[in-house]
């Protein structure tokens, strides 16, 4: 059955599997499981293209007295249409026009993503 | 993929990691070292993310201050609409992250032996070292001005000491008075700095010394937000800022520092106040440590800010060139965190991703008139570049509103960023 499969992964994939493991031949799935068993340790998933950046100005954590929202656990929706908005002129901007010009739809996404699985 | 070969493909990888796991053990138990280099933006970010990516490296952070002083927001504090205090940052935080702080200053490096000594004699070793010590002004790069001109034609592009002394002697300044400030030819730190420097002292005079007048010499013809530096001076200081290109004669070959004298080609500027913003180059230990080239800066892999010239250094924030990325706080603070996942991947054996960094630089043109400069960059043939489409400065066209919305952004930039990084 093929939940068995899964159910046994499944400890080994908290960030989901390497493309490598998907489809690679025995090296790679070697060469995977190597470099995976280090991203796990590290207990830090992959933050997409930008993503770090974004604490600059967006405060990562909670007690900071600026306009500015905190994009930690807001609807990955929210966020990609904001972003979205903002790229096109929807939504009046001042710097954030300019900076979700630097950003694709799949790399928007992305970003809603990884910023909706925060903590509040 | 069949589930039968996904089956076989899960079974293989648990067996691989179980017989790679006693190696990967083995490495963890070893903790790998890594050395960061300098207390400002970029090392205090770097240390701080390099501990929450990776709890079991141990990471030092050799910092000779008590204390950090941030040069953004320090120009409100030269033009007294700021307290100095505000600007001043603690490491005590950096115990929380388990981030062992070493105070003193780092006096050489040896990038083959992998070891960094200190002025108080300990060496520490590495396996992985950050270099973000910041800038030092060239004392060598305009007749006249040393460090003992910088008492009498304060430089204050370093905060603190510096910027009280400019501060007090503009208070000192009798109504009627003429400021002269010098601005170098590129590269140096925080491109607009000068520019906003010259807007708020502006400001200061038109507020407080109404008879006095600004002169800015410039070692170069075309500076950073210029259009919307000079639309509000034209708006907001006409007849008080004088702006002086490089075309019209504002390169300034030397100072005399007992006449508060700047020499150009063509005339001599004899001021009031006098502030120098001298030519700059990455701190002495990156020469030491033989990341800096002939520019006197370091040329890094933009993808994971190494050396191109010494491997197993990274260079990071100020001293670093990182193609069409300014020397900004921001940048620095972005290029740390960028630069630690960079380290964690490298020692753990793994690639790379392309990192993608953001900058945001406000400038302050008056108390309530702000300005900004964004960019977004990805590696580009060796380089940082613009991503082409992005970026790009405010609006020229802009109302009040706006201008005042983009000053209360800087002040909340200041905040959240001196909150994340010493906070």
């Amino acid at each position: 059955m093929v939940s068995v499969a899964k159910t046994t992964s499944a400890p080994l994939r908290p960030f989901g599997a390497p493309p490598q493991l998907r489809r690679g031949g025995n090296a790679a799935i070697l060469t995977a499981a190597l470099l995976w068993a280090g991203a796990a340790a590290a207990a830090s998933p992959e933050a997409p293209a930008g993503a770090l950046s974004c604490s600059g100005c967006h405060p990562a954590g909670k007690g900071v007295d600026t306009p500015v929202l905190s994009l930690a656990g807001r609807a990955p929706a929210d966020l990609a249409a904001a972003m979205r908005d903002f790229r096109n002129g929807a939504r009046a901007p001042t710097v954030m026009g300019r900076i979700a010009k630097g950003f694709t739809d799949p790399e928007i996404d992305a970003l809603a993503a990884w910023f909706g699985a925060q903590k509040d | 993929m069949t589930s039968r070969r996904r089956f076989l493909a899960s079974t293989a990888a648990a067996a691989a990691a179980a017989v790679l796991a006693p190696h990967v053990a083995s490495a963890q138990a070893a903790a790998a070292r890594v050395v960061v280099v300098g207390g400002g933006f970029a090392g205090t970010t770097c240390a701080r993310t390099l501990r929450k990516l990776d709890p079991a490296l141990s990471v030092t952070l050799v910092e000779a201050n008590a204390d950090f002083v941030a040069c953004p927001f320090s120009n409100e504090v030269i033009a007294g609409l700021r307290d100095l205090k505000q600007q001043q940052f603690g490491y005590t935080t950096l115990a929380r992250d388990g981030v062992t702080l070493a105070h003193s200053s780092a006096t050489a490096v040896d990038p083959g032996g992998r070891t960094v000594t200190l002025e108080n004699g300990t060496r520490l070793s590495f396996d992985r070292l950050v270099l973000a010590p910041g800038i030092d002004l060239r004392w060598d790069g305009l007749p006249g001005y040393t460090q003992d001109a910088a008492e009498r034609m304060p430089h204050a592009w370093k905060a603190g000491a510096q910027t009280l002394l400019l501060r007090r002697q503009l208070e000192a300044m009798d109504d009627g008075g003429v400021v002269v400030m010098s601005a170098p030819a590129n590269p140096f730190r925080c491109p607009p700095g000068p520019y906003e420097r010259a807007s708020l002292i502006a400001y200061y005079l038109k507020t407080k010394k109404p008879k006095s007048k600004l002169i800015l010499l410039d070692a170069k013809d075309a500076f950073s937000k210029q259009r919307l530096f000079q639309s509000a001076w034209a708006a907001l200081y006409p007849g008080l800022l004088e702006w002086v290109g490089l075309s019209a004669g504002g390169k300034v070959t030397s100072v005399e520092p007992s006449s508060l004298t700047f020499i150009t080609d063509f005339a001599r500027h004899k001021a009031a106040v006098a502030n120098v913003i001298p030519p700059q180059k990455a701190a002495r230990i990156a020469e030491l440590a033989g990341v800096a080239d002939r520019t006197g800066w370091c040329p890094v892999d933009p993808s994971t800010f190494e050396s191109t010239l010494q491997s197993g250094i990274h260079v990071i924030g100020d001293a670093a060139i990182m193609g069409a990325m300014p020397k900004s706080a921001f940048a620095a603070n972005a290029q740390a965190k960028a630069c630690a996942a960079a380290v964690v991947a490298r020692l753990a054996g793994q690639g790379v991703a392309e990192p993608r960094l953001i900058n945001t630089c406000y400038s302050l043109v008056a108390p309530d008139y702000g300005i900004s400069v964004a960019g977004v960059y990805r590696p580009t043939n060796g380089q940082l570049a613009d991503i082409a489409g992005a970026g790009g400065v405010s609006p020229l066209d802009a109302d009040a509103a706006f201008r005042a919305q983009e000053a209360l952004y800087a002040q909340g930039w200041f905040k959240t960023i001196t909150a994340e990084v010493f906070g």
